[in-house]
């Protein structure tokens, strides 16, 4: 049911794992579903220097997990917001109907990632300012 | 190495069977409908094969319809006997763990105005018959209970069950089709009007299964057509397949004692090196009322499709309960029914061992096994949840 390519990422993923102390931080869905996604990321300057996963579900979000993190690593965090399921769908050469729910998920993991760093990035220039004003 | 460890979806064709079944190809071709010798020569052959399938159950050969598959013997027992009874009542009891082939036909019922009541089961899958006394009424034409569950192995007490249809004037129906090839059948004895068995899961051919209908049971037909099956069943009778089937029912039963201890024992060396060297890991099912071929577990935090998918690769052929391998997205029904916790059941596997099977394979299995719970463990955050990340087997 599955192409080679998905297979091929499925068998051999590519940064599983968690950042210590990530700059962002993403997990979405629920263990009833049967799929959770764990995002971290490293980024310096606005840019992803750096990204890992850890998913429980399907061969299908295993293989997009994997995917998307390779596809993000590189992209300044703008460019990663704009990364849609689909991107990574077309990366994979396609999935099978009952299996592109779990692309979103990918998408979904890094947006609440990024979100996360914009907010941790928020609160350290207000800590900053706190500081300044003492 | 190449292992299949997934018999309660098919077997493999024993080769005396295929030996038995191969002239009715060729030579022996005659429609057993048609007067002529050939025809003659067939049905003689149709006369055979259903005389020894009675035989083992223990019914009269008239007393034998052969049909399409185990499906089709479900759905004509099930449809056929509501819609005749109709008059009498419009309700029909089934249980929560019935396959497919019972429970969509039960939805087919309900969709034409007929009340369906799923008897719960307890958390090794058993139906009680308690249960079946609270929910049986006067309108009840029909129980349908199956003998064997396919996911766990859980037997069922089908004689108490059957007294109690009987006891409340409905008739009672089992699907037998995992029942065999590894349990002593007798329909008098299990009490049953009417019984499903299915010819690919005991070593014999696709594509044909049965249905005992007990004399001065009405039924309504399913299949309409010409009079074959005592113009009960239409459709040219498939002499390959039910010469198949009868042979195939007579060599499991021969064999059935040395085959049941040698898989017995496969099973409850893999069961134990399962529950001794994977953590976190459940056994579904009843140790004591089971068929001696099947193991059902949950591993906790990872998912079934991973599971099947990556033993795949390593050449080990079992099946996932769960979600996603076969396309639809729910659960197992009947772990689901069982209790088991909806995160839980999204990773279990039914592994069912068959005669051809070795120690060597159950091993190789288990190695295999633990190395891919291992892969997908280190990968789920559940997991690292739970243990902080330390994954040591």
């Amino acid at each position: 049911m599955y192409n080679q390519k998905v297979l091929e990422a499925f068998a051999h993923p590519q940064n599983v794992g968690e950042i210590e102390n990530p700059d962002g931080e993403g997990t979405v869905g629920n263990a009833t579903c049967g799929d959770i996604m764990k995002i971290t990321l490293r980024i310096i300057d606005d840019k992803i220097v750096d990204a890992k996963f850890q998913t429980f579900g399907c061969a299908a979000a295993i293989a997009t997990s994997s995917t998307a993190t390779q596809m993000v690593i590189g992209m300044t965090v703008d460019e990663a917001l704009k990364l849609t399921n689909a991107r990574v769908v077309e990366e994979l050469e396609g999935l099978p109907p009952q299996k592109i729910h779990c692309s979103v998920l990918a998408e979904e993991a890094i947006k609440k990632a990024i979100e996360d760093y914009r907010a941790k990035k928020e609160n350290k220039q207000i800590d900053k300012k706190k500081i300044d004003y003492v | 190495m190449k292992v299949y460890i997934d018999h309660a979806a098919t077997t493999p064709c024993d080769k005396r069977v295929v030996d038995a079944m191969l002239p009715y190809f060729t030579n022996d071709f005659g429609n057993a409908d048609s007067q002529h010798l050939f025809g003659r020569d067939t049905a003689k052959a149709v006369a055979e094969a259903r005389a020894t399938v009675a035989k083992i159950i223990g019914c009269n050969p008239n007393e034998l319809y052969f049909t399409g598959s185990g499906t089709e013997s479900d759905n004509w027992a099930l449809k056929g006997v509501a819609l005749h009874k109709k008059d009498k009542g419009n309700h029909v009891i089934i249980s929560a763990i019935e396959h497919h082939a019972i429970l969509t036909a039960a939805e087919w019922l309900e969709r034409n105005g007929f009340r369906v009541t799923r008897l719960p089961v307890d958390n090794t899958g058993l139906v009680s018959v308690a249960d079946l006394e609270k929910a049986i009424d006067e309108q009840t034409t029909i129980v349908s209970i199956m003998y064997v569950n396919n996911e766990v192995g859980t037997i069922q007490p089908i004689k108490e069950l059957a007294e109690v249809a009987h006891k409340h004037g409905a008739l009672f129906h089992s699907d037998c089709v995992q029942a065999m090839p590894y349990m002593k059948i007798d329909v008098k004895e299990l009490g049953v009007d009417l019984l499903t068995l299915s010819g690919h899961k005991f070593y014999g051919p696709k594509g044909v299964g049965a249905l005992y209908i007990r004399n001065g049971v009405k039924i309504d037909k399913l299949i309409c057509g010409g009079g074959q099956e005592r113009s009960q069943r239409g459709g040219t009778t498939n002499t390959p397949a039910v010469v198949g089937m009868a042979c195939a029912l007579e060599i499991s039963q021969q064999e059935m004692e040395h085959n049941n201890e040698h898989i017995a024992n496969l099973r409850d060396h893999f069961v134990s090196r399962v529950m001794s060297e994977i953590p976190y890991v459940r056994f579904n099912g009843n140790r004591e009322h089971c068929v001696p071929s099947i193991a059902n577990f949950s591993f906790e935090f990872v998912e079934g499709e991973g599971i099947l998918m990556l033993m795949d690769f390593n050449g080990i052929a079992v099946s996932s309960g769960s979600a996603c391998s076969s396309g639809s997205l729910d659960p197992s029904h009947v772990l689901l029914a069982m209790g088991v916790p909806i995160e839980v059941s999204h990773g279990s596997i039914r592994f069912s061992f068959g005669k051809d099977n070795t120690l060597e394979e159950v091993d190789y299995t288990v190695d295999k096994l633990k190395d891919t719970i291992g892969k997908l463990r280190e990968m789920s955050p559940l997991f690292n949840l739970k243990t902080g990340g330390t994954y040591n087997v």
